[in-house]
């Protein structure tokens, strides 16, 4: 055995035994995109496939990252560990990034079995991190039971998350907006729970009544899980708060067995291995023929013919393709 | 990241530097007010930080600052650096470099001479 490989094998037995540092760093090498960081996942994969993956999504100041925060203290008081990832937009103009999520679930630093860990976009569209498909796996190989995916505050479209998480969670609150929004397509489609957070203010029973209508018009539901509306007051009024969580924890814990029971499990995870497949293809395809095409300044070229109308984006694609890909 | 040991609610400081960082292409870790060194240290390495700023301006930098360098060492975590800043006397500024603080701003700093400071001493992976 090379030196190499032992390190490797090192690596993949600290991760296995639940090592912060060791899969904190591997994490990071991900999110770099270390050629080391891909040997790795090669290693870990076999090993993934136990933790039950939540996403959580919804508009910016929704209240996720407090609602991880109590998800944490609840699954922790059932004996679960349980990873976090939390991603955050990166800037547009500077690359830079303030990752704040974290500051909901501080108290909950010290616990060895909770690893809350932040990401940022890096200008992934869809809500999500690139390497967060990858960081589920190392959290999962650590023996996490639960791993919960907190998205940047999203919009109308940003349905990334569906892809890496077997039960996801779409946070709402009052006032955002009248009955259309209720039916249109993409993030009101993808719930397993709606969570009606913020309750305690005006508009929630509208709210509550619009989801209930927009539920009622679908004919059927996959395994018939009908995605409960849950409602969840003020944070700071303790006992109906926690109360409430309680409902929130064993509609997961009922979703999970329900993916189960009807053999829907296998096809959330299929979702997320055609996902991952398609990133790896693209990586190791089209990546390095962009990447040679840039440096050698055939891409300049490209886009002078473009705006003279010498030729056309298909044409190019065409020639491309034949090209390289013979 | 940056992070506020103590009884210190006083994070203005704290917030412009994350937000500075963050528009110079920095990632940022924000803790919040209010944690202990044990939760900072543990934040530190979940996340993989390079460098840990600390802000206090309560005056307990004398135990607060030390302690998560300590607790970093313990576990192992000692290639990350930590800054400090906030209300420090010049006369304690030895015994926190004695203590493994490796650079201190107090109120005058520029956001320009810290951000150049950490683009200086902290050198990024893989290059």
């Amino acid at each position: 055995m090379t030196d190499k490989e032992f390190n490797e094998m090192e690596q993949l037995r600290k991760i296995r035994a639940g090592d912060v540092r060791t899969a904190s760093r591997l994490i990071r090498n991900l999110e770099d995109d270390l050629p080391e960081a891909k040997t790795a996942i090669k290693r870990i994969f076999p090993h993934t496939g136990r933790a039950h993956v939540v996403g959580i999504t919804g508009a910016p100041g929704a209240g996720k990252s407090t609602l991880v925060d109590a998800l944490i203290a609840s699954f922790r008081k059932k004996e679960k560990t349980i990873g976090v990832l939390c991603v955050d937009p990166t800037s547009p103009f500077t690359g830079g990034a303030i990752l704040g999520d974290r500051i909901r679930m501080q108290r909950h630093a010290e616990d060895p079995g909770v690893f809350v860990r932040s990401l940022a976009t890096r200008g992934a569209l869809g809500g999500l991190s690139k390497a967060v498909g990858d960081a589920v796996h190392v959290m999962d190989v650590m023996g996490k039971d639960l791993i919960l995916v907190e998205t940047v505050g999203t919009g109308q479209q940003e349905v990334e998350i569906i892809n890496h998480s077997h039960t996801v969670i779409v946070v709402l609150i009052p006032g955002m907006g009248d009955e259309i929004q209720a039916i249109k397509a993409g993030i009101m489609e993808i719930a397993d729970i709606f969570v009606i957070n913020k309750a305690d203010r005006d508009g929630a029973d509208q709210l509550a009544s619009e989801l209930a209508s927009m539920l009622n018009m679908v004919p059927e539901f996959p395994g018939g899980w009908r995605p409960p509306v849950l409602r969840i007051g003020n944070c700071f009024d303790p006992v109906p708060f926690g109360e409430s969580l309680e409902k929130l924890a064993a509609a997961i814990a009922g979703h999970h067995r329900s993916l189960v029971e009807t053999d829907l499990l296998g096809d959330r995870m299929k979702r997320k291995t055609m996902v991952e497949i398609h990133e790896a293809l693209r990586d190791a395809i089209l990546e390095p023929i962009l990447k040679e095409m840039t440096k050698s300044g055939e891409m300049e070229e490209i886009a002078g013919r473009l705006l003279r109308k010498e030729t056309d984006p298909y044409t190019i694609a065409e020639e491309v393709a034949h090209r390289r890909l013979k | 990241m940056v992070a506020k040991p103590g009884l210190d609610g006083h994070d203005r400081g704290a917030r412009v530097l994350a937000r500075c960082f963050r528009d110079a292409g920095f990632e940022v870790i924000y803790t919040g007010c209010h944690q202990t060194p044990e939760q900072i240290a543990a934040a530190a390495i979940q996340e993989d930080v390079d460098l840990v700023g600390l802000s206090c301006l309560s005056g307990a930098h004398r135990y607060l600052f030390p302690r998560v360098v300590e607790l970093l060492k313990e576990q192992g975590a000692d290639d990350i650096t930590v800054i400090g800043g906030g209300i420090i006397p010049d006369q304690d500024f030895q015994m926190l470099y004695d203590a493994g603080i490796k650079a201190i701003f107090t109120p005058g700093a520029t956001l320009d001479t810290i951000v150049s400071w950490v683009r200086t001493n902290i050198r990024p992976r893989g290059v």
